[in-house]
């Protein structure tokens, strides 16, 4: 099996899991503020990493090329409060143009 | 009746998003068959960016799988609190899992009284299910098409979803700061360690940052 199969069906199983779970156990079992508290962060961690991952690496290498671009122009959009997929493909638009240019 | 109509406007536009999904994927090389299964079946938009995203990086499978769980144990969680309102077994309870999302949960827990928090569930649940597979569908086939993704921008596409899924996240001083040293963190890593690794490594950031109120 390949590696695209093995991660679709593998974070399928995963993420399943985890809201079969949530449906099956006891709600005081997770009621921990400590638990509720970690919880909201772990997503804001982990997509923060993958926005500097996905933004400003090739490989194992640090790089600042046309990606940035489209990166500073979501960033903008959403300060803007511009809907997500008007920010989100706008920011290819953007990296694409600095891409040809370059 | 407005508990519908709203429930299906979120998920038109929440739908939308599935587009952005469709082409991301397939900029990382998953067909098209691939990245609908993965709408289909994991049906959680941050998990399914996140593993896309880390083998599009170079990441391996493993990696891949264990960031896009990490940031399905909301669901979770989700699961928890819609359980004693919705109180199903069996096979409903399976549909109600897989439909236990960020905008089905928000819906719920928006409105006043339980028959509504019930109808708000299940409209935006499948809602966003049927509305996120399509444009997943539409997504991938257009990106299919081209043969320079970055050409395209598709590259820069995946890295600003992710700003767009972080943004209302980020409330309060701890978020900021949590968000900040993760970022940091990450490219700190990134040279040293295999892809993948450096974005799962910092939900222990996430873990320190969170243990004391």
């Amino acid at each position: 099996m390949s590696i695209y199969w093995i991660t679709a069906l593998g974070t399928s199983a995963a993420c399943f899991l985890f809201k079969y779970l949530g449906h099956s156990v006891p709600e005081s079992w997770l009621a921990h503020p400590r638990v509720q508290r970690i919880n909201l962060l772990i997503p804001v961690a982990l997509l923060s990493a993958l926005v500097a991952i996905q933004a400003f690496t090739d490989k194992t290498r640090i790089v600042i090329d046309h990606r940035m671009a489209g990166v500073s122009f979501a960033i903008a959009a959403f300060v803007a409060k511009l809907p997500f997929p008007f920010a989100v493909f706008g920011a290819a638009v953007v990296s694409a143009i600095i891409y040809r240019l370059a | 009746m407005s508990v519908k109509r709203d429930s299906l406007s979120l998920s038109f536009a929440v739908g939308v998003y599935g587009a952005a999904f469709g082409a991301a994927s397939v900029a990382a090389h998953f067909s098209v068959l691939q990245t609908c299964a993965i709408s289909l079946l994991t049906f959680s938009g941050a998990s399914q960016f996140a593993a896309v995203g880390v083998v599009g990086a170079g990441g391996g499978a493993l990696s891949a799988v264990a960031t896009g769980a990490l940031l399905g144990t909301r669901n979770g969680l989700y699961a928890v609190r819609m359980a004693p309102l919705l109180k199903v077994r069996g096979a409903k309870r399976v549909v109600a899992a897989q439909v236990t999302i960020d905008e089905s949960t928000g819906v719920a827990l928006a409105q006043n009284n339980d028959d509504d928090a019930r109808t708000g569930f299940w409209w935006t649940g499948f809602g966003v299910f049927i509305f996120w597979n399509i444009f997943t569908l539409l997504g991938a086939l257009s990106a299919g098409l081209l043969k320079d993704p970055a050409a395209f921008g598709l590259d820069a596409l995946v890295p600003a979803a992710f700003v767009g899924l972080v943004w209302p996240r980020l409330i309060g001083k701890k978020s900021y700061i949590l968000a900040a040293i993760s970022f940091i963190f990450a490219l700190s890593l990134a040279p040293f360690v295999p892809a993948g690794i450096p974005i799962i490594a910092t939900s222990l950031l996430a873990v320190l940052v969170g243990w004391r109120a």
